[in-house]
């Protein structure tokens, strides 16, 4: 595709042919490749900069030329070469099972990430900005391992009530921020990340006292949970990959299943759009915000389980990692849609994975890893900057218009907004305007919901 | 990566400015002379810290590598100071080396693992976070040796050899001599993370103050940490230098003279209070902890002394047994026997420290080291 794309002068008159080449290169999917290729690039060009062998023979790059760009050469392939090696396969073993187990090993650091994420585009798509998915995780792992360490049941009973109490335990934190803005007004930015302290402090606390705490030790760790409240591993012991991945598939199917087919979604991507409007339509605003964000908790803190359960297997005071912040670039990334969320997560885990291999195989920092990871962002965030770097062209107004849902789009269907919408996809946004005056908040939400375009293409 | 190739005149107006830049700067600095064509240097260490010389300095064949906790080998504590032990091994044994910095504890088992699949001979694991990831790991390779800094649990196979420290007795002088040395008869103290490693430092602390009151019929008061209720001041992270200075400024509004963070980098903070008081006329001093802080830190001139952890020399030195064949899973415990925990010099206090208090210190130790006196911590590790 790309020879036959390459070949098209972009950017100039859009006769019929052309829509179609428009639609691929506008599109926020293409966007969304080429951030990530620029990423990349970027990285690229910071691993050549930090080797220790370019920049020996970027001292005497005058005299030998070829000494410096060789390094340069192979300090970004063998980089990117141990990435895949450590992400996808690792075609340098010995054994099958060595060759496949980089690609499982993608798949289990994907499996949280994958869950929280979804839960954080659903928030997106109510218009709800959930910073707190870390603490909402958090709790779920606290929940998952108290009922997991201090319950004796049978096998599968255990498993299914572990993995429910930590969904109550996220929809409990994440419900207290959704009722806290829909009584109070409070925002829910501010509300969650404060609330991510008291989850962090909680969990040093409670790690403290033999509440969590193991017997016959001082250290803030758990107790190991029992097998009955572990996932099952997928490919037998070798493998780190656990049950909790299919969990991760069976949520996104639940999460499109919601967004797109059923009357709680529609209220909620009505809400997103114009909270306004919605009332008007006779839907509750505050109930709206207390089922995003309960469901966006419910789904951190069935993370925080899959972590717990299917990976780690006890619980410290560091358990969430990045998780819950990740998980806002994941959402981003995958345009808050749960097929694109499954696919961007996948990517962060074939990242953080293969970042290992890289760092042990070629001393590369795995800080590039967060460099690629954050980059990404930057230019999600900032399509206009991207099409400007590939010259691609705008996306167009009239289809925009032609297409936008009446009930999430109304800004767009009634070319209020028209071409200029499609660009300014800045989710950011809503965190500045804190929903002050209603058409500013329209506005914002809107940006919010980058999505919107692949939402109704498919 | 030609998905769409816009007029290439455009193109060029927008790289030509960027990569004049570029060439620029790698022309004035391109202008030095290629070296020989043969060749390599190797990295060397910085810790000073003294090798074995029955291990030798030809061990090629010989792999350590070493796996960090989240903070990094940067973290001027013990993740540094067990990685410039390496280094240090690196140096005198010429052996080769890996590390892995980790940035969650979801990283442990991976990057362990990542050594283990990279050959090492021995895999260095800092932290106790790390002991449960290596249990496993080092029970399904039973011929990799694996090193646990830090490591408190039980319950490992033969091939783990976990080095811990007891810390409370370097701590325990170090309460002495505050306690000893204070004008306002108020000491403090504080930690960074609520974990048995820091703890056991303001434990041997206070046990040191307690010492001095009960000898001396003294009533020194200790702020900071309660050795019945075992709970304390702590400012929850080892980074947050802000919250340092606001618990030492507090300590020094309520009368301390003397203290002792043990909260790696937040003791920054600390430093920070302190040179505010005295230049308000106080005079604050400060005990620094895991490395000796007049060499280390910048404020050398309020450094009354520190309670050093050894890590870099025990772990150059469990390395050069490993290499020479002599591996064994007994834990090593840093002791002020073995000099794995000290108490530094007082520096610029050296004439403020009265000799008496210095005579009952030497005292002290020996008593320590003879078992005479044991310092009872309940965070001590056990061997």
């Amino acid at each position: 595709m790309s020879t036959a794309v390459a070949e098209r002068p972009a950017g100039t008159s859009t006769p019929r042919g052309e829509s179609a080449f428009r639609r691929i290169v506008s599109g926020n999917g293409m966007v969304t490749l080429l951030a990530v290729l620029l990423s990349l690039i970027i990285s690229a060009v910071l691993i050549v900069l930090t080797d220790e062998d370019v920049q020996e023979s970027a001292g005497y790059l005058l005299a030998r030329p070829a000494d410096a760009l060789g390094a340069a050469w192979e300090a970004v392939s063998g980089a990117y070469a141990a990435l895949f090696r450590g992400s996808i396969l690792n075609y340098r073993a010995d054994t099958a099972a060595d060759m496949v187990r980089p690609l499982t090993e993608t798949l289990t650091v994907a499996t949280p990430l994958i869950i929280v994420s979804l839960g954080v585009a659903i928030a997106f798509r109510a218009g709800l900005f959930n910073i707190g998915a870390q603490g909402q995780f958090i709790f779920g792992a606290m929940f998952a391992t108290w009922f997991g360490v201090h319950l004796d049941l049978p096998l599968g009973v255990h498993l299914l009530l572990v993995m429910t109490m930590a969904v109550l335990g996220g929809v409990l934190w994440g419900g207290v921020v959704g009722m806290l803005k829909a009584w109070t007004g409070a925002h829910e930015v501010i509300l969650t990340i404060m609330l991510n302290y008291v989850a962090v402090n909680l969990l040093a606390y409670l790690l403290n006292t033999p509440v969590l705490r193991r017997a016959g030790t001082t250290n803030p760790v758990s107790e190991f949970l029992p097998a009955t409240a572990m996932f099952p591993k997928l490919l037998g012991d070798g493998f780190r990959l656990h049950a909790g991945f299919l969990v991760a598939l069976l949520a996104t199917a639940f999460a499109w299943w919601l967004m797109s087919r059923s009357t709680l979604g529609f209220r909620l991507r009505a809400v997103g759009a114009n909270p306004d409007a919605a009332r008007t339509a006779g839907m509750s605003v505050k109930g709206t915000y207390v089922a995003a964000m309960a469901l966006s908790g419910g789904l951190a803190g069935l993370a925080g389980m899959a972590h717990v359960s299917g990976t780690e297997g006890s619980l410290n005071t560091s358990v969430a990692g990045s998780f819950g912040f990740d998980a806002i670039t994941v959402a981003l990334l995958g345009r808050s849609h749960p097929v694109g969320v499954l696919f961007a997560g996948l990517l962060f885990g074939a990242l953080r994975a293969g970042g290992v291999t890289m760092q042990t195989e070629t001393g590369v920092p795995i800080d590039i890893v967060l460099v690629v990871q954050s980059m990404i962002v930057l230019f999600i965030a900032a399509p206009p900057l991207v099409r400007a770097i590939f010259r691609l062209p705008a996306p167009g107004g009239a289809r925009a218009r032609g297409t936008a849902d009446p009930v999430t789009q109304p800004a767009v269907a009634g070319a209020a907004v028209t071409g200029a919408a499609g660009q300014a996809v800045a989710p950011s946004a809503q965190t500045q305007d804190a929903a002050v005056s209603a058409t500013a908040a329209a506005a914002g939400e809107q940006d919010g919901d980058p999505h919107r375009e692949k939402g109704q293409a498919l | 990566m030609g998905i769409v190739s816009p007029s290439s005149e455009r193109r060029r107006s927008l790289l030509l400015p960027a990569a004049l830049l570029g060439a620029s700067g790698l022309l004035l600095a391109g202008c030095g002379a290629p070296p020989a064509e043969s060749g390599s240097s190797a990295s060397g260490g910085s810790a000073a810290v003294t090798a074995d010389a029955a291990a030798g300095s030809d061990n090629e064949d010989y792999k350590a590598c070493i796996v960090s906790d989240q903070g990094g080998f940067d973290d001027r504590s013990f993740n540094q100071s067990s990685y410039e032990g390496l280094k240090a091994a690196e140096e005198a044994y010429g052996i080769e080396t890996n590390e892995a910095e980790s940035q969650d504890p979801g990283d442990f088992t991976p990057n362990v693992n990542s050594m283990v699949q990279a050959d090492c001979d021995s895999v260095i694991g800092v932290g106790f976070l790390l002991g449960d990831a290596i249990r496993p790991i080092a029970e399904a390779n039973p011929e990799t040796h694996f090193l646990g800094v830090d490591v408190t649990d039980d319950g490992f196979s033969d091939n783990v050899k976990k080095l811990t420290y007891d810390t409370a007795q370097a701590a325990f002088l170090a309460g002495y001599a505050a306690a000893a040395t204070t004008e306002t008869g108020t000491v403090a103290t504080y930690g960074g993370m609520e974990i048995p490693t820091v703890t056991i430092f303001m434990d041997g602390f206070a046990a040191g103050v307690e010492h001095y009151n009960e000898t001396k019929g003294e009533d020194v008061k200790l702020l900071g940490w309660d050795r019945e209720a075992k709970t304390g001041s702590f400012t929850g992270d080892f980074e947050n230098q802000a919250n340092g200075k606001t618990n030492t400024a507090n300590f020094i509004n309520e009368g301390a003279d003397i203290v002792m963070p043990v909260a790696g980098p937040v003791g920054l903070g600390t430093i920070d209070a302190a040179k505010e008081a005295n230049a308000a006329g106080k005079d604050v001093k400060v005990i620094w902890v895991d490395s000796d802080g007049y060499e280390s830190t910048e404020a050398g001139d309020i450094m009354l002394t520190s309670v050093v952890k050894n890590m870099g020399q025990s772990v150059t030195d469990v390395l050069g047994q490993d290499v020479q064949g002599e591996f064994d899973s007994t834990p090593y415990v840093g002791t002020l026997e073995n000099k794995g925990v000290k108490l530094a010099p007082f520096h610029d206090f050296e004439d403020e420290v009265s000799q008496e208090t210095k005579d009952e210190l030497k005292t002290l130790q020996e008593q320590i080291i003879s078992g005479e006196l044991t310092v009872d911590s309940e965070y001590s590790p056990t061997s």
